[in-house]
C-alpha cells in the first residue's frame, strides 16, 4: 500500500479517537500551496514540448466533462434534495480535487506506469466548469441575479487555479533545464510532502463523520456511487481522447473527484442558502476516502478494461 | 485622561464573509476594522479553522452608534439567514475621537 494512504489512515484514526493532535494552521495552507505550485510546475515543464495540436483538444474535451458532470447529477440530487443543496453538490462533482489527482499520481509512479505529462493543465481546466455550471443551476429556478464579477474573481484568482496555472505557465518558460535548481524543493520533497498533507486530510475528514450521520442513506450512497459512474465516464472520455492507460487513470479520477478547495468557497458565496455540510460531508467524509482507498486502483482497472495502453 | 464613549461592534462569522463584511464596514461610514482569525462552535455545529471552508473570523468595527445599528441591521438582514454569524456590542472609550 502507498505510504501516503497510510499517513490518511492515521488522520483518521486519530480523529476518530478524538487525539490531540492538531497540525498547525499555517502549516497546512503552506502544504497546499506546495502541492499546488509542484504539480503546476510538473506539468509546464513538459508541456512547453507538446504540439498544441495533441493538447487543444485535450484540453477542451476535459473542460467539457467538468462542465457536463453537474449536468448529469443534478437531476439525481434533486429528486431528493431543494434546488440549492442539488446544485451545490453538482458543483463540487464537477470540480476536481487536486489532492485526490496527486495521489494517483504517486500511485502510478509507484507502478512505473507513465501519464501524459501535460495532465495538471486538465486539473486546472476542469476546477471552474463544473463550479460555474453548478451556480447557473442554483439560480436557474429564481430570479436572483448572479454577480458574475466578484465570482469570476474568486474563481481565477483563488489560490488553487493561481497557482496550478502560475506553475504550469513558470515550468513552461523556465523548461527543464531552468527548473534544475528548485527540483530538490518540489520535485525530491513532494511525496513527503503530500505524506503530510494527507494526515492533515485525515483528520480532516475523520471529522466529518458528525455530517455523514446527519446526511442520511441516499447521500452515503451517492457519494459511492457518483465517483463509481463518473470514474467509468471519466475513462470513457481518456479513451476517446487517445490518452495512454496512465492519462486515462488520471482522468477517471479527476471525474471521479469532488472539489473542497475550490467548490465549497466559491458556492458558500454564490449560493449561501446551500447547507455546506451536505456538500462537503459527502465529498470530503465520502468520496474523497473512497477514492483513496478504492477509487483510484479501480480507476486504473476500468483504463485497463477499455483497452488503454 | 478623557475618553470619548463609542460603540464597538463585534461581528463574528463565517470567513467567506470577509471580503464583503470590510466593504459594508466602510460603505456604512466605519473608518476602520479589525479582523482576526478564530474558532469555536455555536447551533450550527463546531467551526475548528482546520481548512478553508471551515474558517471563522472576527470583526470589531469601532464606530458611533448610528453607524454600529446601521451596519448590524444590514449584517443580520442579508447574512444570518445562511450564515454563521454571531453580533454583539460594548461602550468602548477611545482617546482619540476624530479616528471613530
Amino acid at each position: 500500500m502507498d505510504p501516503v494512504v497510510l499517513f490518511f489512515l492515521l488522520g483518521l484514526v486519530a480523529r476518530i479517537a478524538r487525539s490531540d493532535l492538531r497540525l498547525p494552521e499555517a502549516m497546512y495552507d503552506a502544504l497546499a500551496i506546495y502541492l499546488l505550485l509542484a504539480i503546476g510546475l510538473k506539468g509546464g515543464v513538459q508541456l512547453a514540448q507538446q504540439p498544441l495540436a495533441t493538447v487543444l483538444p485535450q484540453a477542451l474535451a476535459a473542460i467539457a466533462l467538468g462542465a457536463a458532470i453537474p449536468l448529469l447529477l443534478f437531476p439525481l440530487l434533486r429528486a431528493r434534495l431543494p434546488r440549492p443543496d442539488a446544485a451545490s453538490i453538482a458543483a463540487h462533482y464537477g470540480s476536481v480535487s487536486v489532492v485526490t489527482f496527486a495521489v494517483a499520481t504517486s500511485f502510478l509512479a509507484a507502478r512505473k506506469i507513465d501519464a501524459e505529462s501535460h495532465m495538471p493543465l486538465m486539473v486546472a481546466l476542469m476546477e471552474a466548469p463544473g463550479i460555474v455550471v453548478g451556480i447557473v443551476l442554483a439560480r436557474a429556478g429564481g430570479g436572483q441575479r448572479i454577480a458574475w464579477g466578484p465570482l469570476a474573481h474568486e474563481v481565477l484568482f483563488g489560490k488553487s487555479v493561481l497557482l496550478l496555472l502560475g506553475g504550469l505557465v513558470i515550468g513552461a518558460l523556465v523548461g527543464p533545464e531552468g527548473s534544475r535548481p528548485i527540483a530538490p524543493l518540489f520535485t525530491d520533497l513532494f511525496k513527503g510532502v503530500l505524506a503530510l498533507f494527507l494526515l492533515e486530510m485525515g483528520l480532516v475528514a475523520g471529522g466529518r463523520v458528525g455530517d455523514l450521520r446527519r446526511a442520511g442513506p441516499f447521500l452515503l450512497a451517492f457519494g459511492v456511487g457518483a465517483p463509481l459512474a463518473l470514474g467509468v465516464l471519466g475513462a470513457l472520455v481518456g479513451q476517446a481522447i487517445g490518452l495512454s492507460l496512465g492519462g486515462t487513470t488520471l482522468l477517471a479520477t479527476l471525474a471521479a473527484s469532488a472539489s473542497y478547495i475550490a467548490a465549497p468557497t466559491a458556492m458558500r458565496i454564490a449560493v449561501p442558502e446551500a447547507n455546506p455540510a451536505l456538500s462537503i460531508g459527502v465529498a470530503l467524509g465520502i468520496t474523497f476516502p473512497f477514492n483513496i482507498f478504492v477509487g483510484i486502483p479501480l480507476y486504473l482497472q476500468y483504463a485497463r478494461w477499455l483497452g488503454g495502453s | 485622561m478623557q475618553t470619548h464613549a463609542r460603540k464597538m461592534l463585534v461581528i463574528i462569522g463565517e470567513a467567506a464573509l470577509e471580503k464583503p463584511l470590510v466593504r459594508d464596514a466602510r460603505s456604512f461610514g466605519a473608518h476602520g476594522y479589525t479582523i482576526c482569525d478564530v474558532r469555536g462552535g455555536g447551533e450550527r455545529g463546531d467551526r475548528e479553522a482546520r481548512w478553508e471552508a471551515d474558517r471563522s473570523i472576527e470583526m470589531k468595527v469601532i464606530c458611533d452608534e448610528a453607524v454600529a445599528v446601521k451596519l448590524a441591521e444590514h449584517v443580520l438582514g442579508s447574512y444570518a439567514a445562511n450564515y454563521a454569524v454571531t453580533m454583539f456590542t460594548a461602550e468602548v472609550g477611545v482617546f482619540r475621537p476624530q479616528k471613530f
